[in-house]
């Protein structure tokens, strides 16, 4: 065995690196040292995070071609590592609250081994490891749901994760058990997008493809296969809310497209382009329209996340410049939907009130707070200038650039959504600044990882906008290979 | 010259702009007055050091074989829809550009400062400084423009700010609708240049200035010949373009909102409303002057459109009270002048010195008429009125005002050796070499000026003495405010001397200038001592001769007093006819068909996310099972479809 191919997997030792000194601090560190964990983390992953924004990809296929460090690939991960040096952030506060911080420990290790878990989805280009890699991504987030053990709707979300997952795996599973039979034995994406071809006994394939998007639309929570969503994010700790919401659907998404792209990219037009048109006018549509009569907050956003998800899987649709959109706007919902998370969190943290209503007439008393929410808010419903606008018309202008009518149809549904979702983001703009009566939540300090957060993400929704590097980046990224 | 400079030209306003945007409610009037007149010192310097490197560095990168070049210090992609829709962001360094920033940072400069003295008691006092940075910035980014769609987002945020400081006094009503007025009327102009640009770059598959003007006869080329009614659509779009153009300088029949601007602080209306933005759309013209001189008939609309406006608002300026309308109409009347001059220059006269000419008076105007703004703006201060009727005899009070404001008078009337005299020269030459109809008519004009400029000059400094005086001695103003007015002065006294036209010429190569004494200096020099003459005889002491020629031509009178009806044909054409004629239809539309689509959709959405309430049972069985049919029935519908 060669081990310098391992080299080429230095995002993946860089967080596992991070994952073991973590760990070992955590088991071999007295009551006064443990203090010192959360920074500790939080320096260590920003440190990584900035490793692997610099570092340049070395472009290789290690493994036998198993796993590949390409710029797309590297330019994700840096991405998801954004997202999760904000939530580590958030989250601080809660994991020194008094319930919370004899496991800190295990939080900062589950969440390490799941991105873990994501970047091998990122990079995988053999099922096997594909499965490994969600496996490994799905499972201690259960364990993370349930992380509020005292509190009865943690188990019920934990449990309801698990037996989702426990049968979507299988699903996953046996689709690609026909996936198997189609590639002539072999579960290199390479192998199978040479061997499969389209006709006879096609409707196996059909049957294939079909467990495949809804093993993958899973993690994504694409309708129908987005049920178990709102109970989870409703039950799930504010941070696993957070982190469920935009990491696990990033890296879901970039590993859709690459399967769908190298793996079924020959069968595109006459089997999955309508199969996912189908599915994304249904994700986009049902998570606004549930979202519109939520009075929870985090349920509220766990069904604004199934509709944001559909359209960030409208880049499937447009190649190379898709995926790019892709990146991009996974990259500014992050930073929008983190600055929802933040605030909520800040809000529960001190008052532990999650309602809509609880928020009304914030603005007189966390006036800095309502800003950033106002801004998040707009943000995700796609009004200018800020970052949530260029990403949506980024997106939809690289689907209608593929000149098809049917696209063109399937963009004009994906902005009648955005007016409708503009209406229950607004709802929320409404309590905070225009609701008459006295503001339900006392004026508060948030805690300093809250406030370094929401900062970062506030700046994101400001500038990543208007500065055209982001955009280029990624551009540059997916030219580079994936 | 590397890209600090430049980059931090254009970043140092904004910063401005944010922190005391953002921070001035929380500091103290004088801290935010002290770093804004420093932070714009700082941008003075840096821009001076920027344009004299330019003009004098003799660096080849700058002028080649004699050739001043045009260089784009930076140029990045911002925004990139399409293949052909890309926007720039970008700093050119020409000689326009080099000297607008000349131009603008110090007038600027002298706005600040000035207006530490004269705001010193209004409220607002650090939202007023945030506002100046931010016109600042905008002014300058619109003058380093690479390409056309920069300088169109630069050209609505001066409208902006411009609006902003028009309503600085937002509680008089007067203030909000001339801030509303100036702004509508603006961005109405700015919708024909949007199209204009639309049109021209459907054509052409660029926005860059340079691509644009460096090989005018491929654009021509590139439209293959396309005509829309009679015109080819180069035309078209040239004449759209400068449809902007005549809104921010206020051209007949867009002029309406200037006169009203003056509601703005009088330091503001120094610095946007005499002084730099309005003179953008000159800027725009001399910008793109190759294309236009592609198509010649948009040359001559610019010419007639400029020499109505120019004699209108001279005519207008004779008969006023308040000296700060007296001075917005003498801005539109010498703004026109500068677009006559522009619209006249052909390379084959005199080797295009129109256009040299214009830019001369651009830059010797923006010294003088600031230097006339900030004297009226002095003169406000001590009697609290704009109207001269509370002045009269004002000389002896306040001498530093009264000089300084004699030497704006002779350089805007045109009187050796101050500097508008060798500007107004060069237009009048490159005028009479074009048509002798031109020139006399601008001539007239000339001397008109003189006459309005110096009827006011005697009104407040001659004339008799306000018996106010005795209850509240007006006194000359303080340092902050004097100091501007002594530079301004000087600048105006010598800035003649400049040999302009070895700076900016249209080709770039150096021009040699020459005066035409016999042709053209000395005539109007004699309309101008004329003109200055039947003001002195008319005005200098009280006596009945204005009263009677009021009475004698009463309509007449009335009519240029009041602009010759102009906002109210606007009113009617606006109330009368479009919003009672046209604006119903629309409106009914709107209510029944828009709205109804709408609250279709809406009601539609309430139902549906009604009925599907059940879906979401919070049952995991149920949950399963909906997908696990979801991923059947994909799969089953595609195998059908299939079949």
């Amino acid at each position: 065995m060669d081990y310098s191919q391992f080299g080429a997997m230095l995002p993946e030792l860089i967080i596992l690196g991070i994952f073991l000194v973590v760990f070992l601090f955590d088991t071999f560190s007295g009551e006064r040292a443990k203090k010192a964990l959360t920074p500790l983390t939080v320096i260590l992953f920003g440190l990584g995070t900035v490793a692997i924004w610099l570092i340049p990809s070395c472009d290789m296929e290690v493994f036998g071609g198993m796993y590949v460090d390409s710029p797309a690939c590297k330019a994700i991960k840096a991405i998801l590592n954004i997202g999760v040096f904000i939530v580590f952030l958030q989250s601080a506060k809660w994991a020194e609250s008094d319930e919370v911080a004899i496991r800190k420990g295990e939080f900062y290790e589950l969440i390490l081994v799941t991105l873990f878990g994501m970047y091998l989805m990122v990079s995988a280009r053999h099922f096997l490891l594909f499965v490994i890699g969600l496996e490994s991504a799905s499972l201690p987030l259960a364990a993370l749901v349930a992380f509020n053990k005292k509190h009865y709707e943690s188990h019920e979300a934990a449990v309801k994760y698990i037996l989702t997952a426990v049968f979507s795996s299988a699903v996953l599973l046996m689709g690609l058990s026909f996936v198997y039979a189609f590639s002539g034995g072999s579960l290199y994406f390479y192998d199978i997008s040479r061997n499969i071809v389209s006709g006879e006994g096609s409707g196996l394939l059909a049957i294939a493809l079909a467990f495949v998007i809804a093993g993958i639309g899973f993690k994504l929570s694409l309708v129908p296969f987005h049920l178990w969503t709102a109970d989870v994010y409703q039950g799930a700790p504010t941070a696993i809310t957070s982190y469920l919401s935009v990491i696990s659907k990033g890296s879901a998404a970039f590993a859709f497209f690459v399967i769908f792209a190298q793996a079924f990219g020959t069968v595109y037009s006459d089997m999955w382009e309508w199969m996912m048109y189908a599915v994304i006018i249904a994700t986009i549509t049902v998570g606004n329209l549930f979202a519109i009569r939520q009075k929870n907050m985090k349920r509220f956003m766990a069904f604004s996340s199934i509709s944001q998800a559909g359209y960030i899987m409208l880049g499937i649709f447009a190649g190379g410049i898709g995926l790019a959109s892709m990146m991009y706007y996974i990259l500014v919902y992050i930073v929008s939907n983190l600055a929802v998370f933040a605030v909520i969190s800040a809000v529960e943290n001190k008052t532990g009130k999650v309602g809509m209503d609880d928020y009304d007439g914030l603005h007189k008393t966390n006036p800095w707070l309502s800003f950033a929410m106002t801004l998040a808010m707009f943000s995700l419903a796609g009004i200018p200038p800020f970052a949530g606008f260029f990403s949506k018309i980024l997106i939809f202008t690289s689907v209608t650039s593929t000149g098809s009518m049917a696209l063109y149809m399937l963009v004009l549904i994906a902005l009648i959504n955005t007016i409708i979702s503009l209406y229950y983001y607004l709802l929320v703009v409404k309590a905070i600044w225009i609701k008459p009566g006295e503001a339900k939540v006392e004026a508060f300090r948030s805690a300093a990882g809250e406030r370094a957060a929401l900062w970062i993400c506030v700046a994101g929704i400001v500038f990543f906008g208007i500065v055209p590097y982001l955009y280029e980046y990624c551009v540059k990224a997916v030219e580079g290979g994936l | 010259m590397g890209i600090t400079l430049p980059i931090l030209i254009l970043a140092l306003p904004f910063a401005m702009f944010l922190i005391l945007g953002l921070g001035g409610v929380k500091m103290s009037r004088k801290l935010a007055g002290v770093l804004g007149i420093l932070a714009n010192g700082c941008l003075l310097v840096m821009s001076y050091i920027v344009a004299f490197t330019y003009f004098f560095s003799g660096d080849s990168e700058f002028i080649l074989d004699g050739v001043r070049q045009q260089v784009q210090l930076y140029d990045v992609t911002w925004l990139a829809f399409t293949e052909r829709l890309v926007v720039n962001i970008g700093f050119i360094l020409d000689p326009i550009s080099a000297m607008m920033l000349i131009v603008i940072t110090t007038i600027s400069f002298m706005v600040h400062l000035y207006s530490w003295g004269y705001m010193e008691h209004e409220p607002g006092f650090q939202r007023y400084y945030a506002f100046l940075a931010l016109f600042t910035f905008s002014m300058l980014g619109l003058v380093v423009a690479t390409n056309i769609f920069q300088m169109y987002i630069f050209w609505e945020l001066v409208g902006v700010s411009s609006y902003l400081l028009i309503g600085f006094f937002y509680k008089l009503p007067s203030a909000v609708s001339a801030s509303k007025k100036a702004f509508i009327v603006t961005r109405f102009a700015d919708l024909g240049m949007l199209i204009g640009i639309l049109v021209l770059s459907y054509y052409t598959p660029t926005f860059n200035f340079l691509e644009l003007t460096h090989n005018p006869g491929a654009v021509m080329a590139s439209t293959g010949g396309a005509t829309f009614m009679g015109a080819s659509v180069l035309t078209w779009a040239m004449v759209l373009i400068f449809t902007g153009g005549m809104g921010k300088s206020a051209m007949m029949p867009l002029h309406i909102w200037l006169p009203d601007a003056m509601e703005g602080p009088t330091p503001v209306s120094a610095l946007i409303h005499a002084a730099t933005m309005v003179v953008a759309g000159v800027y725009l013209v001399a910008r793109m002057f190759p294309l236009y001189l592609e198509v010649e008939a948009s040359l001559l609309f610019i010419t007639c459109v400029g020499a109505i406006t120019a004699f209108y608002a001279a005519v207008v300026a004779c008969c006023q009270i308040d000296i700060k309308r007296i001075l917005a109409f003498s801005t539109i009347s010498q703004i026109a002048f500068m677009m006559v001059s522009l619209g006249v220059a052909r390379p084959e006269l005199h080797d295009g010195m129109g256009y040299m000419a214009s830019m001369f008076h651009l830059f010797t105007h923006a010294m003088f008429k600031a230097l006339l703004f900030l004297g009226a703006g002095a003169l406000i201060h001590a009697v609290h009125s704009n109207n001269y009727t509370s002045m009269g005899g004002l000389r002896k009070y306040m001498p530093i005002t009264h000089w300084t404001f004699l030497i704006g008078c002779l350089a805007i009337a045109g009187i050796w050796p101050f500097s508008g005299f060798f500007s107004k020269d060069e237009m009048l030459a490159a005028m009479y070499a074009n048509n002798a109809l031109w020139g006399v008519w601008m001539t007239m004009v000339a001397g008109l000026t003189a006459f309005y400029m110096f009827r006011m000059y005697f009104l407040v400094f001659w004339w008799e003495e306000n018996p106010h005086y005795k209850e509240h001695k007006p006194h000359d103003a303080p340092w902050q405010m004097s100091v501007p007015l002594i530079i301004l002065a000087a600048v105006s006294c010598v800035a003649g001397f400049i040999p302009f036209g070895e700076f900016v010429t249209w080709n770039r190569l150096p021009y040699h200038i020459h005066i035409d004494w016999v042709g053209v200096a000395i005539p109007s020099l004699v309309i101008a001592a004329c003109a200055i003459a039947l003001a002195a005889w008319l005005y200098m002491k009280k006596n009945t001769k204005p009263a009677a020629m009021k009475n004698a031509f009463p309509v007449l009178w009335q009519a240029a007093n009041r602009r010759f009806y102009w906002d109210e044909i606007y009113m009617f054409v606006t109330h009368k006819i479009i919003f009672n004629g046209i604006c119903r239809g629309i409106a009914w539309f709107d209510r029944h068909v828009i709205d109804g689509t709408m609250d279709g959709l809406a009601s539609m959405t309430q139902f549906f996310s009604l009925k599907i309430r059940g879906m979401q049972s919070g049952s995991v069985q149920t949950y399963v099972i909906w997908y696990f049919i979801g991923a059947v029935l994909l799969a089953a519908i595609t195998w059908i479809c299939l079949l």
